[in-house]
């Protein structure tokens, strides 16, 4: 009961009080360049999830062999093995996709989420906490890049998911498009965030007096 | 057009118009976390410079000379990072025998470079587009200078920051951002610059 408990934490850990956009800003590379509109989020999101299991899951397993000198190169190689098996997946399947992505697929291999992940949790951890953390922390990925992307493509195109939301007549907001708006989405969003934590800390700590 | 002019266009438009940070995104997380202090976001820039322009370099013959002929142009991403790796450390081991003054300066800086997606970045945008050595070089050179030129942009006015009132949700990173949402749209006034030209 307690090990599904402490599964279960793991899990929301990654999605809610550690999600690696909002609250440890980790990764703001891609999160900004690929989100102009939502469905890049998702794909974006996808592809550093199966990234992000993947290589929990091997250097879990690989925990007790890897001497700890060479651990990031190690670390790093397993990594890009798996962003190469994504790279080639979508080439095949999502085409599309693997065009507007370009060249962040292969830049997955530096995002210091899945390096960070690998030093802080799943080089200490047993493998089915390890994939547990990899899934929750992935979710919380692609739901933050989904959420800037949908913002962005919301006002900057008038649509989303490529589905038409405001009527013919609305004049887009260029800017959100343009890595200008990138930043700025991002940083009130992350700012949204805090004043909300903080907001929830005054209220726990008026409930504990 | 001279190759002469042309190659000087290029290089402006590395710095200005395909900007690291303001317009291609690659290189935010040492933008957004080295940049309180001018001095050491200086620091980074140069080193940075020194890792990207040697990257491009090496890369270019570990591309050309050994993944091309044993048809392996699949494995470039695992390839480039481990050149990259060694080259950092090799860097690291260099500037602590004959630089120590500087490599203490830099501290953990150094190592970070690895993971810093502009350097992996540039090596795959030299082959996507397929530049030959001496563009790849430049890309990598001023490339890693336009980045330098953000960082100390940035640091700049973060330092002025400092004393600033600011809303307590907004602090750090998120009034960051929007500084650089700032700039990003101030150097968006260089975008047509060379449209004419190139």
């Amino acid at each position: 009961m307690e090990q599904k408990h402490s599964l279960q934490s793991i899990f929301f850990n990654g999605i809610i009080t550690e999600n690696p956009t909002f609250r440890l800003v980790l990764g703001t590379c891609p999160t900004m360049a690929v989100t102009t509109n939502a469905t890049n989020g998702i794909g974006m999101g996808a592809a550093a999830t199966f990234v992000l299991v993947g290589s929990n899951v091997v250097i879990s397993l690989l925990r007790n062999f890897i001497p700890d000198k060479i651990r990031i190169p190690a670390f790093i190689v397993v990594i890009c093995t798996f962003v190469t098996m994504v790279q080639m997946f979508m080439n095949a399947f999502l085409p599309a996709l693997y065009q507007s992505l370009g060249i962040f697929l292969p830049l997955i291999v530096v995002n210091c989420i899945i390096l960070a992940r690998a030093e802080a949790f799943a080089s200490k951890n047993p493998v089915l906490s390890s994939a547990v953390d990899g899934i929750g922390m992935g979710i919380g990925f692609t739901l933050a890049l989904t959420l800037i992307g949908s913002i962005r493509e919301l006002f900057g195109n008038g649509t989303i998911f490529g589905v038409q939301v405001f009527g013919a007549g609305y004049q887009p907001m260029l800017l959100l498009i343009l890595p200008a708006g990138g930043f700025i989405v991002y940083g009130l969003l992350l700012a949204l965030f805090n004043a909300v934590s903080m907001k929830f800390t005054k209220r726990k700590e008026g409930a504990a007096e | 057009m001279s190759p002469i002019v042309k190659i000087l266009l290029f290089m402006f438009s590395c710095v200005l118009t395909h900007n690291y940070i303001f317009s291609r995104f690659l290189g935010c997380c040492p933008f957004l976390g080295v940049s309180g202090k001018v001095e050491t976001a200086f620091g980074m820039g140069i080193a940075v410079t020194f890792v990207m322009t040697l990257a491009s370099l090496f890369t270019y013959f570990a591309y050309y000379y050994v993944l091309v002929p044993m048809k392996l142009e699949y494995l470039n991403t695992i390839a480039f990072i481990l050149v990259i790796a060694s080259l950092v450390q090799v860097v690291e081991m260099f500037l602590k025998k004959s630089a120590p003054s500087l490599y203490s300066a830099l501290g953990i800086y150094l190592p970070l470079i690895t993971t810093n997606c502009a350097v992996l970045g540039v090596t795959i945008l030299n082959i996507t587009e397929g530049y030959n050595l001496l563009y790849s070089v430049l890309n990598g050179t001023f490339g890693a200078l336009g980045f330098l030129v953000a960082i100390v942009l940035m640091a700049g006015v973060r330092e002025r920051l400092e004393t600033a009132k600011i809303p307590a949700p907004l602090k750090g990173f998120p009034i960051s951002l929007v500084i650089a949402g700032l700039m990003s749209m101030a150097f968006l006034g260089f975008s047509n610059m060379f449209a004419g030209v190139m």
